[in-house]
């Protein structure tokens, strides 16, 4: 693909809008656009897609595609990957943008795989080596220990960004561009498995990844009933409750609330950890956190070297006391 | 006709060495580790390991483990087969070297299951603690054009499918897909089984199977890696802690209430 160019970000849907990861890949791929000055696509899929395609324009595209076919209505990897490839084949961009969403993180590699060229996993940061005008990309490496700049030999440059690491910008309803109508031919045997049920677990209340206030508890907690009480506390706050790896692996609270490398990434004002030592795999989920705070026994933990504020103290005595002062001010 | 499964395990550095050990060379681009570390079978694969011989639990099933890599820890890599795997089959080559490029290692590892004497049921770790890249099963899957089920924590294979319980950030789902297939397992598939006593006396008498670059009959100027590795550094962090200090650590509690609400952090 010598003529390859432009920068194509494949877009999800939230019911009938653009969802917020791709917002965010617009705000990434627009600086990559104007930094090898060419056009920004956006491939937006689904059923019906009018209105997230003209929220794609406003959020900064040149040119939308509206990848079609019925078949898309709702998720599925095989037939989502075949009108992906079929559009990238087709319009042989120069860089894909891909979120690294539950959906992403198969498709992205799967997608490079079929094109037989590289894929930038789990990107941080998407730029343009000024010199030889390739995509480069940051990406933590070894649970978050070392990180890796990385660029792709091949064309298309594929990239899987992280989601909340890009602010989404704000939309422009003056910008104009073009929504160019992409039916894809698909066969519903293309579709190899099945999803046979979908099961919710996640408790009611302010999802972790979106919640401006985490309070999560470690192993040191020593069991599951100290969680009920840091739950409470996520809620005076107005908050989330996460954990560690070790409280997961011990039973003490369901995946859904493991923060990390391999569990969520989250982006709060204000984390807060409680008896968590600080592994580099936690702190890999929590990078995005402006302001942390540790309270741990252990002044030597690494946690300290992450923290904003610190308390070296047990938690049985630390929380209760910080939590009935919370109540104070809070309420006062 | 016993169950084939493969499984693809990886030799990596201890993740969970102490942070001071790890060491980055930035100009080899390579991350370096006393040679007191000793490696081990990548977490997520002894997960894989345990998946295939939960299934082996309950049906005829033959499983076999592939590893890809320059030189092995021998005692580390037989693990596998103490706790129960049947063969251990290394690829073993100064070619295979552990790139950041997934596409040339799934090339080998795909290049590799075609040589078994078939097989139905791939299963890999949901990625490898170095390079985290959660992208090789992927690969092997579309070399091999079978389907995938990614990030499974509980799986079954019964008349020709394998039925896959796997985690979504606010559930599970369950999958089907016809065999042969691919899937891959994270830690909430349970603790991998201890070996037993009888089972590391097996290992020691079983002799792995080693393929070289050539015994695959791969062609490696073809497989030109589709991704480099420009810089690798260990990231610098700015931050200062302040800790605060209190009569005892009920007061320090408070304390720090005051100074988030000081900072308008709360
Ligand atoms: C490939 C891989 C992926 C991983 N992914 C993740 C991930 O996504 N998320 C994750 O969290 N981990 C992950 N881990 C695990 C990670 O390496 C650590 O093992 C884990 O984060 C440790 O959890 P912890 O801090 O709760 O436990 P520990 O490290 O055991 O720390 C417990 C802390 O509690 C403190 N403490 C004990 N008692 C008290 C007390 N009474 N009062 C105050 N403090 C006390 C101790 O001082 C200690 O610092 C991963 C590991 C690997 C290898
Ligand atoms: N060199 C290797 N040898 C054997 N299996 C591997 C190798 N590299 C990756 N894998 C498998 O692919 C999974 C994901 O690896 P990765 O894509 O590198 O994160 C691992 O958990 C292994 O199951």
């Amino acid at each position: 693909m010598a003529d390859a160019t432009g920068v194509l970000v494949v877009a999800q849907t939230a019911g009938e809008d653009l969802n917020t990861t791709a917002q965010e890949l617009l705000e990434a791929g627009r600086g990559v656009a104007d930094a090898l000055g060419e056009e920004l696509s956006v491939g937006v899929l689904g059923q019906s897609v009018e209105q997230a395609a003209r929220q794609a324009i406003q959020g900064g595209a040149d040119r939308v595609y509206a990848v079609t076919n019925p078949l898309l209505a709702d998720y599925q990897a095989d037939l989502y990957l075949a009108a992906i490839e079929t559009l990238c084949r087709e319009t042989s961009p120069n860089v894909v943008l891909i979120g690294r969403t539950e959906e992403g993180r198969e498709l992205a590699p799967r997608l490079a795989f079929r094109l037989g060229v590289g894929l930038a996993q789990d990107c941080l940061e998407v730029s343009v080596d000024p010199d030889t005008k390739r995509l480069l990309a940051n990406r933590p490496v070894y649970g978050g220990n070392a990180v890796a700049v990385v660029s792709c030999e091949y064309t298309p440059q594929i990239a899987a960004v992280r989601p909340k690491v890009y602010e989404p910008g704000e939309p422009d309803p003056s910008r104009q561009g073009e929504v160019v109508s992409f039916p894809v031919d698909l066969d519903a045997s293309q579709a190899k498995n099945r999803i046979l049920e979908r099961v919710e677990e996640e408790s009611t209340g302010v999802k972790l990844e979106d919640a401006r206030v985490v309070v999560s508890g470690g192993r040191g907690l020593g069991g599951p009933e100290p969680f009920e009480g840091l739950e409470e506390l996520a809620k005076l706050l107005g908050g989330a409750l996460g954990a560690s790896r070790a409280a997961v692996d011990s039973g003490w609270i369901p995946i859904a609330y493991q923060v990390g490398l391999t569990g969520k990434s989250i982006t709060p004002d204000l984390y807060i950890t409680v008896a968590i030592s600080g592994a580099s795999q936690h702190m890999a989920g929590c990078s995005g956190a402006k302001v942390i705070v540790a309270i741990n026994k252990d002044a030597e933990a690494n946690i300290f070297k992450e923290a904003r504020y610190g308390v070296v103290g047990d938690w049985q005595q630390v929380v209760p006391a910080f939590q009935e002062a919370v109540r104070e001010l809070t309420q006062a | 006709m016993p169950l084939k499964i493969a499984v693809l395990a990886k030799q990596v550095i201890d993740p969970e060495m102490p942070a001071t050990a790890f060491q980055v060379d930035s100009g080899a681009k390579k991350v370096v580790t006393p040679p007191s570390i000793a490696p081990v079978v990548n977490g997520f694969d002894e997960n894989a390991v345990e998946a295939a011989l939960l299934i082996k639990d309950s049906q005829e099933a033959a499983v076999t483990v592939i590893s890809s890599g320059t030189s092995f820890a021998m005692d580390v890599m037989k693990k596998p087969l103490s706790m129960g795997a049947d063969e251990l089959v290394l690829l073993q080559d100064d070619a295979f070297q552990n790139t950041i490029d997934s596409f040339f290692t799934a090339q080998v590892l795909a290049a590799a299951i075609r040589k078994l004497d078939g097989f139905d049921l791939v299963i890999c770790g949901r990625q490898a603690s170095d390079w985290d890249n959660a992208q090789v099963p992927l690969g092997v899957a579309e070399i091999l054009g079978v389907s995938c089920i990614a990030l499974c924590r509980k799986v079954e294979v019964k008349d020709g499918t394998v039925v896959a319980e796997c985690t979504t950030p606010a559930g599970y789902t369950v999958n089907e897909a016809p065999l042969p297939a691919l899937v891959t397992v994270s830690n909430e598939l349970g603790q991998p089984r201890y070996p037993t006593l009888r089972g590391i006396m097996a290992a020691t008498r079983k002799n792995p199977t080693t393929w070289t670059a050539a015994d695959l009959g791969l062609d490696l100027e073809e497989l030109q890696p589709r991704v480099s590795l420009r810089e690798l550094f260990i990231p610098q962090r700015i931050q200062e802690c302040e800790i605060i200090e209190g009569d005892d650590a009920a007061d320090a509690g408070r304390q720090l209430a005051f100074k988030l609400r000081e900072a308008k952090l709360i």
